[in-house]
């Protein structure tokens, strides 16, 4: 293995060596490394294979640009996989492995696939796997492993993750020269800055810059910048942040890795990654640009990369990528990498596609005078290598661009350098909102005008020079503070030295000796194997839009979003159609800029008591003491059952059952909403809401009530007693108290703002306490002395005020079960004293503690609905044979849509209860109803089972459904074909199983005794 | 996550705080059985689908928990104008769109 570290320079620290692995094989780097700097100091080549092909890929970027070197991180719970090691600081200890290839990376098994590689064009997957479609599991099970992609971690994550809200006056995305000059001149005025940037260091650019920066080095002036920011008490600098969202109102994500390069040694429960929710005034886009790599025939064997890369390994990591190098550009930016590499004792041949070189003379001169060799208007047009490039052939480029010309040359080489132009990192701009415009000269999309407050600078903005990044970074600073109410100017701008070019000639598809689609593969998207080919076959498909060649070729698919290839696979297709590249446009650019991790997005919102609030009744422990199954209703924790040693869910609700309709039962009913309506509109109001009739309802009485939404549809019931002439206390289900008040609010608010009627939630200021069975007026008579319960003093749907254990109560003489029944309603921290003395109470008579479940049976035993369980919100009064609640007397909200045809006609799915033939089998709540399973499928569906039970009670099992016509369907036989294959047989009858003439809710005073 | 201004409370919140009403100023008829079942269906079901300014209803419900009408640009979510129930919109009707 070669040795590629140089003897000196870099900005790693050579006396903190570092210890890792890949693949198992032990290697060292140096502290301030990235893991791909230290792969390709340890003379590492090949680092995956590629995702279609499983062609040996090496690293091409420095960045986020990253395509191939996807590494998994780390071991265990806490390993993160497909992490691009261009952004992994090294540490000590680490493990890496490559994500895809098997056996190994140096030798995959799967890469006989590139042989076959013109059979894998395109929609090679859609064109082969669609039949049988039975068979797609199958596939997709071998196409997900021959692709590869890393594991998950083998354990829960061990480490936390956060989020933090933070407001600022101007936030810049990137601390690059025009960022860091944006921060100067808006921290310099006293606004509010936040500057964060994806690397371990600021600086971008500057870190591995040659420049020289008022007469000293780059990195001497970003020194003394940093400084003065860092004594700015209203500068924030976040490093190892990425801004990887900009959302609506300058509303921007950042991810901050704040301990991601610890490593594994990490102590668990440490914040790992924290996510910063920002909202700034003003946002200053300074994310730099990205180099494009050039599309030429197998552009893509290892030790081809990225010229700007090569610079930055040599400069910022004193890695030397290659010994003899060829760097082939089209632009005259890459000359630098020729002298950087040249300055590294590297040979250094040219190729510059452009038929006089580079354009600024200057340039020339200087590779002149080192004696690199410029091959001016010739373009590679084939490489060479297995594990690694080592010999390219350079072909003179004829004058139409199309073709190439004259003899071969070829070049021994173990380096390529190459440089296609520079697409600014438009993603930010573009999740914004923000359209971008080409711009011919620069070859480049720029960003356009700015749906909101923000500003692209620097290369961000298409200004490639250092002098000009750094004016344009003060300017945007001082204006964006300015805007914020600060007096702020961009002072003086430091002078470069430094040559600077960056005039390009386009060239996005290499001429080579044959058509693209004879000629190897050259890739425009190395992650998902993209070839110039895919993109001319996809238009000889007939594909015209660029979204549509994108999802069809899978071009800027990867977790790389295309920042590499996109530009030059849209000009290829641009150039196929005959179109500009205006006219092709692009693809959409979505957030995240780069992958977040599941942890950062969570935070701790992650299972546990953070996860959901909860919400308890005062009686909560003493249900927690009794063992109780707990049941969660909205955010409610409701009592389900409440188990004897050795009983199940059945034999419980079963005791619960009978113990209510034989002596006595009580249940927590607290959680039911509840509203307090006041005001002289109060009665009119509710007419207006409820379908049934309020006006008339006497103070001290109770009524259900039925609440429709305006299509006529059910959305809330619960019973209303009038308090007083003006004042009403309404309840809701325990799910719907928000809702429905915000309902009320709503009609209030907008539609009749003449009314005067007010609403309270008090569902959290009453504990109510529901004590059913025929006991139960003997165990409220012996609480209380000072309510007469007898059945003319405190008829059914009344309720009277009196005091029980000292304390002030409102009883309420109400029934969801059928049984005569009392409902205690007492301020809610009284809630425990009250249950207690009904227990204390209630043990002569055996009062037993019921949970919903029991409620929901012994309710169905009556043909009570629950709305959200027995309606769907397709359900109207009418089809629950509720007509007795619909009023003649005035409009209410949904009665007109109650006349339209469609809730008139007669094969309306309506409400019945089923008895099914065998009095033993329950069906499934959910369950289809047919009448004839034997018919061909699909079989016509005539309804669907809402609720069903065992009941006790009865012996036999009860149902409920909604069935197609169903109220003149009484004693039809039905069958609901299950799962399993069997199929049940039920009647269809009433759903008002037991008690129909409701005489157990209001018996006379010698029945009960 | 859109920055939202209660015109009641006066100050800027994140959308979170606050529910979607939909398109504001669809007044309920007076008469509704003067109406036919297009008419009925129209009011209930049929919304206007704007690229523009559009009038739409917030609730404040993290906060006053009244309702209030903003104009919103369907674009580019930029707010025109926050503005109470029963006032009416800054902007007149026949420039709703133009901005």
């Amino acid at each position: 293995m070669v040795d590629r570290r140089l003897p000196g320079g870099g900005r790693i620290d050579r006396s903190k060596p570092l210890r890792f692995t890949f693949n198992g094989k032990e290697l060292t780097g140096y502290e301030g490394d990235t893991l791909a700097s230290a792969l390709l100091a340890n003379g590492v080549n090949i680092v995956g294979r590629s995702f279609k092909y499983h062609r040996p890929r090496g690293i091409v970027g420095a960045g986020a640009e990253e395509p191939n070197a996807l590494l998994q991180i780390g071991t265990g719970a806490s390993t993160i996989p497909n992490l691009r090691a261009t952004q992994v600081e090294l540490y000590e200890g680490m493990v890496a492995r490559n994500v895809n290839g098997w056996p190994s990376v140096e030798f995959d098994a799967m890469a006989v696939l590139g042989f076959f590689s013109r059979a894998l064009a395109a929609g090679f997957y859609y064109k082969t796997f669609m039949w049988p479609a039975s068979k797609w599991p199958l596939y997709e099970h071998f196409i997900r492993k021959s692709a590869g992609w890393g594991v998950v971690p083998d354990g829960p994550d061990p480490h936390h993750y956060e989020h933090h809200n933070a407001h600022c006056d101007v936030l810049i995305t990137g601390a690059g020269p025009a960022g860091i000059a944006a921060a100067l001149a808006a921290g310099r005025s006293g606004a509010r800055v936040i500057l964060c940037d994806e690397q371990n260091e600021l600086g971008g650019q500057l870190l591995s810059s040659t420049a020289q920066i008022d007469g000293k080095s780059a990195a001497h002036w970003l020194q003394g910048a940093l400084a003065e920011l860092e004594e700015m008490p209203e500068v924030t600098l976040l490093s190892r942040a990425t801004a990887f969202g900009h959302y609506d109102h300058n509303f921007v994500g950042i991810l901050v890795r704040e301990a991601d390069h610890l490593g594994d040694s990490l102590e668990h429960g440490t914040i790992r990654e924290r996510v910063w929710r920002v909202r700034a005034k003003h946002v200053i886009h300074a994310q730099g640009a990205f180099e494009r790599a050039l599309v030429f025939c197998n552009n893509d064997r290892p030790g081809i990369m990225t010229a700007s890369a090569v610079s930055t390994y040599i400069n910022r990591y004193a890695v030397k990528p290659g010994d003899t190098a060829v760097v082939f550009t089209n632009n005259d930016s890459s000359y630098q990498t020729a002298f950087d590499l040249h300055a590294a004792g590297s040979s250094v041949v040219l190729v510059d596609s452009r038929s006089s070189g580079a354009e600024l003379g200057e340039l020339t001169d200087t590779a002149n005078q080192k004696g690199i060799e410029i091959l001016a208007g010739h373009v590679i047009v084939d490489t060479s290598g297995r594990k690694r490039v080592n010999r390219v052939k350079v072909m003179q480029m004829a004058e139409n661009g199309k073709d190439v010309i004259g003899h071969a040359r070829m070049i021994d080489i173990d380096l390529v350098a190459m440089s296609g132009g520079w697409s600014p990192a438009v993603h930010l701009h573009s999740h914004s909102g923000g359209k971008n415009d080409w711009d011919d000269a620069k070859a480049c999309f720029v960003p356009g005008a700015s749906n909101q407050n923000s500003t692209a600078v620097g290369a961000n903005n298409g200004i490639f020079g250092l002098a000009e990044c750094l004016q344009d970074g003060l300017a945007a600073g001082a204006k964006a503070a300015s805007e914020c109410g600060f007096k702020a100017e961009a002072g003086y701008s430091p002078t470069v030295s430094a040559v600077e070019s960056s005039a390009i000639t386009p060239l996005w598809r290499v001429p080579s000796e044959q058509s693209v689609e004879r000629a190897p593969k050259a890739f425009v998207d190395f992650q998902n194997d993209t070839g110039a080919s895919d993109i001319t076959l996809a238009v000889r498909e007939g594909y015209r839009s660029v979204e549509h060649v994108k999802r069809y070729t899978a071009l800027g698919f990867g977790t790389e979003q295309g920042k590499l290839g996109n530009i030059n696979g849209m000009a290829i297709l641009a150039e196929t159609l005959g179109a500009s590249i205006p006219e092709t446009g692009t693809t959409t650019f979505r957030p995240a800029y780069t992958p977040v991790t599941f942890g950062a997005g969570a935070g701790r919102e992650i299972g546990g008591k953070l996860f959901e609030p909860v919400r308890t009744t005062a009686m909560h422990t003493w249900h927690e003491a009794q063992h109780a199954k707990f049941e969660i209703v909205g955010q409610w924790h409701r009592p389900w059952y409440y188990p004897k040693p050795g009983e199940d869910m059945h034999r419980a609700v079963n005791r619960e059952c009978r113990a209510v309709r034989d002596h006595c039962g009580v249940l927590d009913a607290s959680t039911l909403g509840k509203i307090d309506i006041q005001g002289p509109d109060a009665a009119e109001f509710l007419n207006r809401i409820y379908s049934n009739a309020w006006l008339k309802l006497k103070v001290g009485y109770c009524r259900y009530g039925l609440m429709l939404g305006e299509d006529g549809m059910v959305m809330d019931d619960g019973v209303t007693a009038r308090l007083g002439e003006n004042h009403f206390h309404m309840t809701t289900t325990t799910g719907g108290a928000a809702r429905v008040l915000g309902w009320m609010e709503l009609w209030l608010q907008t539609e009749w703002p003449e009314m005067q009627v007010h609403f309270t939630s008090t569902t959290d200021h009453w504990s109510t306490i529901a004590v059913a069975g025929p006991k139960s007026r003997t165990v409220l008579e012996s609480l209380c002395d000072d309510i007469d319960f007898s059945d003319d003093a405190f008829p059914f749907m009344t309720f009277r005020e009196g005091t029980i254990a000292g304390l002030p109560v409102r009883v309420f003489r109400i029934s969801f079960t059928g049984e005569m029944s009392y409902e205690i309603n007492v301020q809610a921290n009284y809630g425990q004293a009250i249950w207690d003395a009904v227990w204390e109470a209630g043990q002569p008579h055996g009062i037993t503690p019921y949970g919903t479940e029991t409620m929901h049976v012994l309710r169905a035993e009556k043909g009570f609905i629950i709305v959200g369980q027995d309606t769907d919100g397709s359900v109207t009064p009418v089809d629950l044979g509720m007509q007795w609640a619909m009023k003649d007397s005035a409009d209410y909200i949904g009665r007109r849509s109650l006349l339209r045809t469609d809730c008139v006609r007669e094969n309306r799915k309506q409400l019945v209860g089923l008895r099914t033939l065998n009095p033993n089998a329950v069906l499934p709540e959910g369950a289809q109803l047919v009448d004839d399973p034997s018919l061909p499928t699909p079989v016509p569906m005539i309804g669907h089972v809402t609720s069903s039970y065992f009941s006790a009670n009865l012996g036999h099992s009860i149902a409920m459904a909604l069935v197609k016509g169903g109220h003149s369907r009484m004693g039809d036989i039905i069958k609901a074909p299950l799962a399993d294959g069997t199929v049940v047989e039920a009647e269809i009858c009433s759903p008002i199983f037991f008690d129909p003439k409701n005489e157990r809710q209001k018996p006379t005073l010698e029945k009960a005794a | 996550m859109l920055l939202i201004t209660c015109p009641y409370c006066g100050d800027s919140r994140d959308e979170s705080d606050f529910t979607y009403g939909g398109e504001a100023h669809i007044k309920r008829p007076l008469d509704p059985d003067a109406l036919t079942d297009q008419e009925w269906a129209d009011y209930l079901f049929m919304r206007t689908n704007t690229k523009g300014y559009f009038r739409e209803m917030w609730n404040c419900s993290s906060g006053c928990r009244r309702w209030f009408n903003a104009e919103r640009n369907t674009v580019t979510n930029h707010f025109r104008s926050f503005y109470r129930i029963g006032e009416q919109p800054p902007v007149p009707d026949t420039e709703v769109n133009n901005g």
